[in-house]
């Protein structure tokens, strides 16, 4: 099988079959993945072959983690970053730190050049952000304890990339006889510059980016959003992920950093939940791609061939790795259950593993063969890992689980999500934002006008760039956690789209629509949407109460008058609806409700109205007044 | 001259004969103002600050209401809720009125009959009364006896303007005489 169609159709397949099938045997969707490059790789069906292909998709989709750091920079406020300071740095650097000593002095030990265990070392410290962070988002856990320890502890090996690689060359200068001539990998432009001129680019591309992120982007996707043509929003939210990647490709820097420090600048611009919701299926391709392409590239004729070995290194590695995650989460205080899981699931090695040992072998320090087993074992156990979690899921964790998990709760989560989102911000959504927020409720706000976005945040209020259609956009703004819907969008097409996509979506959200008009009202109606505002019901009742006061009608009457025909329209809309698509008898049946208005307005009605407040000046008691004043005189 | 303050309290004014015979006999007069308050408030949202103003400025406020279940309508008690705050109408500071008179004008559909020991309501209007005459000694007011039109279900037209015409007399007695005694129950000393 050659090509490139022809290659994309057999991922695509083997991922349209394997995910959904893992899926529903209670596995995530990675060890899915994993499973169908396994199963399309050269060891099995044969599709993809090893040399290249298999490793050359890896390279690519490793794109895949650069999206989903930058993703997740987008969720994190600096503020909130800063909150988790000390897990990045103390759990993470300890975990990095302890687990590289251990590895390296147990190379030492066995024993292997000091240089190559080191180079090992490193590398194995690292665990798989996309793994960890794809499964815990499969499982809702990113804002558990667990979560927030676990993306402290990657965050900080994302960070380690950096040195780590500066490191790998130092090691050929003390191996001199090792010393290759590297011209492609990592390290791109600047590799021809002296020590301190690298450093100093490595500092000016972090400058760029932040320079970039506060001022540059902003502008951008602006001037972009008017345009108003998606595929080209969605073409910046690219540029600049990919940009930032080779630019810090050129200095030698983690791409994936790079970009989670761009998300980090872009967390509080108006455009984030639109650039979440663009990337997001990006990302999710790439990372399945990724997780494909690292199961096709399991040697199994090496681990044949050497089994003992291979299962020893990546049973051990995975063991070492869960033991020095006990002991960090036991200091963190988590309950036995929560830290076996938080150890296990960041127990594999990484895929910038694959990063390291490729940059390892081009300086030299590692051959070939060396390589081989390193990427197996590295494939190996983000395969087992994956397992190892179901296992302890599905076996373990109902073993343990008469100890709840209490107490944990009390760390900050990341960021307050709000109970009410407000899609449409024009004069009718403001109007109505204003008011909520005046009584102390703040919304999450989204709309698809850049230009009164920016005059609104200008005005202080925090609007994001959207269309609230979108299932991805209405996640990012949080429509798991709130409780409340509001479209005041004036196209009620719209409207119906999103009274459609919540009730498949998130059909835990109350929809408070905004109709038009009564016939419209009716096709809201007839999707199941009981909270109906018709735009011109209240503001021409409101006309017709001042016309009524300036006519010398008594002020609280027509008050109370407005109020009654304003309940009896809602309950006579009820009654037309039904007949909404019967044209004869609609006629007749609006004539009636028309004529039936006229009457409330005439004097039918309103007698009604009187004779409902009798008790105030009834002309029945006046009767009875009278006639039992005569009687008392009779 | 005094201030008078009429704050009537109607909910149904256009279905009420007695009480629109006594507001015109009384509208145009200098120094009397009257606040219609289901015509300023018809949502019952009392804007306390305009009110408390009207109230400093006047030398003689007058509830003016028919009797709607031995009492006043809503509206003039969610005003007396409201209005008379604490710290304002009464309690410590609260001296904003005192030494203001202070009296019910009312209209009932029974007759001076139907408020005494015999008739059916077995108590004078006067017992009736008692939480607004509490109310005026709680913010330090001079409480006077009511103005009452009494027997509106069966009152004749001229018996009506005679009415309303005393109702005008007794309010410019208000405004111009030279002393107001007018005690709701003579105090012992009197007797």
């Amino acid at each position: 099988m050659n090509g490139f169609l022809a290659n994309a159709v057999i991922y695509i397949l083997a991922a349209i079959i394997c995910v959904p099938l893992a899926k529903r045997l209670g596995m995530g969707s990675v060890l899915g993945y994993l499973l169908a490059g396994i199963l399309i790789g050269p060891y099995l069906l044969g599709f993809i072959t090893n040399e290249g292909q298999g490793q050359d998709i890896m390279h690519a989709t490793e794109f895949g983690v650069v999206m989903m750091l930058f993703l997740i920079g987008l969720e994190l406020e600096p503020k909130n970053l800063w909150k988790i300071r000390d897990l990045i740095i103390r759990i993470g650097l300890s975990q990095v730190l302890v687990s590289a000593a251990l590895v390296f002095v147990i190379g030492l030990l066995i024993p292997i050049p000091w240089q190559i265990s080191l180079a090992i070392a490193l590398s194995m410290a690292l665990s798989s952000t996309a793994i960890v962070l794809q499964s815990l988002k499969e499982r809702n856990e990113m804002n558990s304890p667990i979560g927030k320890m676990s993306f402290g502890v990657l965050l900080m090996q994302d960070i380690a990339v950096i040195p780590i690689l500066a490191i790998l060359p130092l090691l050929v200068i003390a191996v001199p006889e090792l010393a290759v001539e590297h011209t492609d990998g990592m390290h791109g432009l600047i590799d021809s510059l002296p020590g301190w001129a690298q450093t100093l680019s490595i500092f000016g591309a972090i400058g760029i980016v932040v320079l970039l992120g506060r001022y540059g982007f902003g502008p951008l996707l602006n001037f972009v959003a008017k345009t108003r043509l998606r595929e080209l929003f969605t073409a910046s939210a690219l540029l600049i992920v990919v940009g930032i990647s080779y630019l810090m490709e050129i200095v030698g820097l983690s791409p994936a950093l790079g970009a989670f420090l761009a998300g980090v600048i872009l967390a509080n611009s108006p455009y984030r939940h639109a650039l979440e919701s663009d990337l997001e299926p990006f990302k999710g391709l790439l990372l399945g791609l990724f997780f494909m392409a690292v199961g096709s590239t399991i040697n199994f004729s090496l681990i044949f061939n050497d089994a003992s070995t291979v299962f020893t290194l990546t049973l051990g590695i995975i063991l070492l790795k869960t033991l020095v995650l006990l002991v960090l989460g036991k200091v963190k205080k988590l309950q036995f259950s929560s830290n076996l899981k938080f150890a296990i699931g960041l127990s594999q090695v990484g895929e910038f593993s694959f990063v390291t040992y490729a940059f390892a072998q081009q300086l030299g320090i590692f051959d070939q063969s060396l390589t081989d087993t390193l990427m197996a074992v590295t494939a190996l156990s983000m395969t087992i890992s994956p397992i190892l979690m179901l296992v302890f899921d599905k076996f373990i964790i109902p073993m343990l689980s008469k100890n709840t998990d209490i107490g944990e709760d009390k760390m900050d989560s990341f960021q307050e999500k709000n109970k009410v989102i407000l899609i449409g911000f024009g004069h009718f959504g403001s109007t109505l934002g204003r008011f909520l927020r005046a009584s102390g409720v703040e919304a999450t706000i989204l709309d698809s006008d850049p230009e009164r976005i920016e005059y609104l945040r200008k005005m202080g209020f925090k609007v994001y760039f959207g269309d609230g259609t979108r299932a991805e956009l209405l996640q990012s703004a949080g429509a798991e956690e709130a409780n409340i819907l509001i479209s005041a969008l004036d196209n009620t097409e719209y409207s119906i789209k999103l009274v459609e996509l919540c009730k498949q979506e998130f059909p835990h959200l109350e929809v408070m629509i905004r109709a038009k008009n009564r016939y419209d009202a009716f096709e809201l109606m007839e999707k199941g949407v009981t909270n109906i505002y018709r735009e011109h019901l209240d503001t021409s009742i409101k006309m017709g109460e001042d016309v009524l006061k300036k006519l010398g009608f008594r002020a609280h009457t027509v008050h109370r008058m407005a109020k009654q025909f304003h309940d009896y329209d809602e309950e006579a809309l009820k009654v037309l609806v039904k007949f909404k698509n019967n044209q004869n008898e609609y006629i007749t049946k609006s004539k009636q409700q028309i004529e039936m208005q006229e009457s409330l307005l005439s004097g039918e009605l309103m007698r009604k109205f009187s004779v409902n407040d009798h008790a105030w000046d009834s002309d029945g008691i006046k009767e009875a007044e009278i006639t039992g004043q005569d009687k008392t005189k009779q | 001259m005094r201030k008078i303050l009429i704050l009537f309290a109607h909910p149904k004014f256009e279905h009420s004969e007695a009480n629109q015979a006594m507001i015109d006999s009384i509208s145009n007069l200098e120094n009397v103002e009257i606040r219609d308050l289901y015509e300023l408030y018809p949502d019952f949202n009392i804007s306390i600050q305009e009110e408390q103003e009207a109230l400093f400025q006047a030398d003689v406020v007058i509830w003016h209401h028919p009797i709607y279940w031995y009492s006043c309508p809503p509206l003039l008690k969610q005003w007396i809720d409201l209005v008379l705050e604490f710290g304002w109408a009464y309690g410590p500071g609260g001296v904003y009125l005192k030494g203001k008179y202070l009296l019910n004008a009312i209209t009932s559909g029974g007759s001076e009959l139907a408020y005494s020991k015999e008739g059916r309501n077995q108590h004078s209007i006067t017992d009736f009364l008692l939480p607004f005459e509490q109310t005026g000694k709680l913010c330090l007011m001079e409480y006077l006896a009511p103005f009452h039109l009494s027997g509106t279900f069966k009152i004749s037209d001229p018996e009506l303007q005679e009415k309303a015409k005393s109702y005008r007399e007794f309010i410019l007695q208000l405004r111009d005489s030279e002393t107001i005694d007018r005690p709701l129950r003579p105090s012992p000393s009197k007797i």
